[in-house]
């Protein structure tokens, strides 16, 4: 019997062709969801800004400069200067770069571990999922700060520790919603026509199930990067983040800088904007990138 | 019937508790460095002048892991025991049962607002779908969604004293020292809790709403000739309401993470506080008590949903 080949490697021609349908999926995306879009481009540009933090930013994000302190927004200081004299522009630039890399990381993370759960318990069932389930119940229980709040205060704060944090922790409580989708996909005949050729269950998973449950996928892996955003933030806030004197969203809420808002409200101001159009821009494309690609799962959230 | 449904919820809930206990107790102890080396080197008031064998042996942690876990677990089923602090030396489970019901209150205040906010728009959005107010409504309800809590809460903070030198209150009343001054004191951090979970409840009352007057059996109640208002109410709204109380449950530990915030900025004691207090004191024994508690009330809390649920959608009871 000769092996079937199932699919070559992407020729000139299909690349061709993906391109093409990404530059349908663009166009779509605009005429059929128009704010979707515009949260694309917010999120492409919060992504240049924090990308290039290096050239943008006028001043260093820890520069002091004693005779600019709590200077009101103007043309020199865009945003404002903080309490210590720091350009609070080029802070949020800088905030921005590290609020988008723990974003993306964890988000990555978190999918990975969501996707590797869910197809576990989704495609084996049986005993294995029962016990897995009591345990994401368990682990759903508790408020994602609280664990949080928890693991940092014994490891002790950083960036890592807070990457793999919010990746274990999302990636546990959304394998629930791979699992569902692995569950529809599992029941359909040309899995079952699959599993009667002969294919190993990795063969099934790798080359029937994964490419099925991608819209789920992508449309999870999104939503959790408003949800990193935010939390993190608050982390920050309660002083548990990467702590000082990188600059954070939530960490310029806090602190010290609290004393100084009465005199300076400007240093209120600018970090929690930029945390709210940074996700509602994201909100706004992972609810648009839902209805496009898996209209099965609208109104989960 | 309904004894049969509330037992087996019960007793599905045992393997979830088990889970969380693990959770709890590995957590905490399963990281690298030990607890004991994070005291010795913190140096802080709890840890000096005692002998690391002797700390040791007083957290009982010279037994192997797994005789810990039994015993840690042994302690709270037989004798509601969670350690005492470290810090203070007082039990924990004093500690926590004392601040338990601040942060219950403000979770449930903010639940009732968010209720009462969401439902309404929820519906009205629904009946009203791709007008005008249903996409302001809609937008409205991502923007809440993205609006971080602690922002609003430190706006709150600063703004108002720098406008009409009115700031909100610092020092807590409790509820039987004042009970006016103690809920107005707690409204309008249970306003901003309430801002995300109204957002939530709205957006999936809309869509069940959506689904339901779809249904024949609510063009059967408009061919009949029943008023519109009694079609709603009592066809459309109860049966859009079921997934809505499962939110609840989803809700809670939402509610519960965001009045931790909110206790930190307008200085609650409630639980959240309690918890960042024990942080900063690295008071072990307090932030176990602390995270375990929270994990059970949120599943006690889900275990009502569940069986309200039940009361309220006849087909779950014989499932």
């Amino acid at each position: 019997m000769t092996e079937i080949t199932y699919r070559s490697k992407p020729s000139g021609t299909q690349l061709m062709r993906k391109l093409s349908s990404f530059r349908s999926f663009v166009v779509r995306l605009f005429r059929e969801n128009p704010l979707g879009a515009i949260g694309a481009v917010v999120c492409l540009i919060f992504l240049f800004a924090a990308i290039f933090a290096d050239l943008l930013a006028p001043y260093g994000f820890n520069q002091i400069m004693p005779s600019n302190r709590t200077k009101p927004p103007s043309w020199q200081f865009w945003f404002g200067t903080d309490h210590l004299g720091r350009d609070i522009f080029s802070r949020v630039l800088y905030g921005a770069r590290l609020s988008i890399i723990i974003a993306l990381a964890a988000s990555m993370l978190a999918t990975i571990i969501s996707v590797v759960i869910g197809i576990i318990t989704g495609y084996l069932g049986g005993k294995i999922d029962m016990i897995a389930q009591r345990f994401v119940d368990a682990w759903m229980s508790f408020p994602d700060i609280v664990i949080l709040i928890v693991v940092v205060a014994v490891v002790g704060p950083g960036m890592l520790q807070i990457i793999l944090v919010l990746g274990c922790l999302y990636g546990v409580a959304g394998s629930r919603i791979i699992r569902s989708a692995v569950l529809s996909v599992r029941e359909q005949s040309f899995i079952h026509a699959a599993q009667s050729i002969g294919g190993s269950n990795t063969r099934v998973i790798w080359r029937h199930i994964l490419p099925n449950i991608m819209p789920p996928i992508i449309v999870l892996f999104t939503m959790r990067v408003g949800a990193v955003i935010l939390v993190e933030a608050a982390l920050s806030f309660l002083g548990l983040g990467v702590p000082p004197p990188t600059p954070t969203w939530g960490g310029m809420l806090t602190g010290s800088a609290r004393n100084y808002m009465y005199l300076a409200p400007w240093m209120a101001i600018a970090p929690g904007i930029c945390l709210t159009i940074v996700v509602f821009s994201v909100n706004m494309f992972g609810d648009a990138l839902r209805d496009l690609l898996d209209p099965r799962m609208s109104g989960t959230r | 019937m309904i004894g049969g449904y509330v037992a087996r919820r019960i007793l599905a809930l045992i393997p979830t508790l088990f889970f969380a206990s693990l959770i709890v107790f590995f957590t905490i102890r399963l990281i690298p460095g030990s607890v004991i080396d994070l005291m010795l080197s913190q140096n802080d008031g709890s840890a000096s002048g005692l002998p690391r064998a002797q700390l040791e042996a007083a957290l009982g942690l010279d037994q192997p892991i797994y005789i810990q876990y039994f015993r840690w677990l042994g302690s709270l089923l037989l004798h509601g025991n969670l350690g005492n602090s470290l810090w203070t030396g007082t039990p924990v489970m004093d500690e926590v049962v004392h601040r338990l019901p601040v942060t219950f209150e403000l979770g449930a205040m903010a639940l009732v607002i968010s209720l009462s906010i969401g439902v309404p728009i929820g519906v009205y959005t629904a009946l009203r779908q791709n007008t005008i107010g249903d996409y302001i409504f809609r937008t409205v309800s991502i923007l809440a969604l993205a609006i971080p809590g602690f922002w609003i809460g430190t706006l709150v903070a600063v703004l108002p004293a720098l406008w009409w030198g009115w700031s909100p209150p610092i020092s807590y009343v409790s509820l039987l020292q004042d009970p006016v001054a103690h809920l107005v004191q707690l409204l309008i951090p249970a306003l901003i809790l309430a801002m995300a979970s109204s957002a939530l409840i709205m957006r999936l009352t809309r869509t069940m709403m959506l689904e339901v007057l779809r249904q024949d059996y609510i063009r059967t109640a408009y061919a009949k000739g029943l008023p519109v208002r009694t079609i709603m109410a009592r066809h459309a709204l109860r049966n859009a309401l079921i997934p809505v109380i499962t939110l609840i449950g989803l809700l809670a530990p939402l509610l519960f993470g965001g009045t931790i915030i909110m206790e930190q900025i307008f200085a609650i004691p409630g639980m959240g506080l309690l918890l960042l207090e024990a942080v900063g004191n690295r008071d072990y024994p307090m932030i176990t008590g602390v995270f375990l508690i929270t994990g059970i009330a949120v599943i006690i809390i889900n275990l009502l949903v569940d069986l309200s649920y039940g009361w309220f959608d006849p087909k779950v009871r014989t499932r």
